[in-house]
């Protein structure tokens, strides 16, 4: 059970170091971390545990990492998994807040940022396809996903509408 | 005395920044974007704790550095409040209520209704729903980010890498920020 709870710590305090300019920077990392390295849910469960992440209030990284410190590691690891997730920050800024804004605004900084984000766009389009292979398994799914998908592009709103419209639909559609 | 408001030093109590961030966490649906422009509003509107200037530096830090965007802001604002007690509190406050309310949905509720056919159809329409907002941040993010063939070369091929070695994505944002300080260098970001 230690090594359990080790391993969720280190896996999300990954998750929280390089998750860097929030939004989805940490699915890639969470899907490595807890469906390929370590085999704690499958990809399925991974997507359900993001959308209810999404509807829930918060950050979302950090309703995931509880859920899924939940899952791996009942309460301790719920708690272990959130607190692995927040450490980068909390360490950096407690450290070092006052020298992060020079930091950030060296150029090569700036350029590093710039390239890792470059690289974080390729992981998040290629998380779309290996986990859109468990979500989009027939027609009706695929309309949700076009549809959501057009929607979200033409439209900013809060995700929780799109979210919203995911689960009508899939009231609408589903074969019970 | 009018000079004294101008030198007035901050001095919240731990209480009101812990509380502040508890409710910004328990009240806010959609996560880090949506997030912002609450604790916004909250602590440069509301409270008056930062001014407008110092709201943007804290951003400058919280997307440039590691971290989730609501909670990097909230530990920067209670430092600015209360020190290092202040920062703790204001991680605390962001991410208690998280915390909290999953922590009941995991072990009360989901367990209780996962198996129910409404449930079970809501996922089904969940699923590609999310897929769908995750490929939709990919097309934001490249549009936000990738100016130029250089970025655009540099994002194709390591995606081309991640699909082929199969590495650790750690390994592919590391080569992708020491590519980019050579890559984009000389780039004018203004």
């Amino acid at each position: 059970m230690i090594a359990v709870l080790f391993s969720l710590y280190w896996s999300f305090l990954k998750v929280g170091l390089f998750t860097i300019g929030g939004g989805y920077a940490m699915i890639p990392l969470m899907e490595a971390e807890v469906i390929n390295v370590h085999g704690w849910l499958s990809a399925s469960e991974f997507l359900d545990i993001i959308a209810v992440a999404e509807m829930t209030p918060g950050p979302i990284s950090i309703n995931a990492a509880t859920f899924i410190g939940y899952t791996v590691g009942g309460v301790a690891g719920s708690l272990i998994a959130s607190l692995g997730v927040i450490t980068p920050s909390l360490v950096l800024l407690l450290l070092l807040s006052r020298v992060l804004i020079s930091v950030i605004q060296n150029p090569g900084a700036q350029n590093f940022i710039k390239g890792l984000r470059s690289a974080l766009i390729a992981l998040i389009l290629l998380a779309s396809f290996t986990l859109g292979q468990t979500a989009i398994i027939d027609i009706p799914t695929a309309l949700i996903f076009a549809f959501i998908l057009v929607a979200s592009l033409l439209r900013q709103l809060n995700p929780l509408y799109f979210i919203a419209a995911g689960a009508l639909l899939g009231l609408i559609l589903f074969q019970y | 005395m009018p000079t004294s408001a101008a030198e007035e030093t901050k001095t919240e109590s731990l209480l009101s920044i812990l509380l502040t961030f508890l409710k910004v966490g328990a009240f806010t649906f959609g996560g880090g974007y949506a997030i912002l422009p609450v604790i916004q509003q909250e602590v440069v509107g509301r409270k008056k704790w930062v001014s407008q200037k110092e709201f943007a530096d804290i951003l400058i830090i919280t997307q440039g550095m590691p971290g989730q965007l609501a909670l990097n802001s909230a530990i920067q604002i209670g430092i600015r409040l209360r020190g290092i007690p202040g920062g703790v509190v204001g991680a605390l406050g962001v991410s208690t209520p998280s915390v909290v309310i999953l922590l009941a949905i995991a072990a009360y509720f989901y367990p209780l209704i996962r198996h129910n056919d409404y449930v079970q159809a809501i996922f089904y329409g969940l699923r590609p729903a999310v897929v769908a907002l995750i490929a939709s941040a990919a097309y934001k993010m490249g549009r936000d980010i990738l100016h130029g063939w250089s970025g655009i070369i540099l994002c194709a091929g390591l995606l081309v890498v991640a699909v082929i070695s199969q590495v650790h994505p750690i390994l592919v944002l590391l080569i992708g920020g020491l590519v980019g300080i050579f890559a984009y260098r000389g780039w004018d970001w203004k």
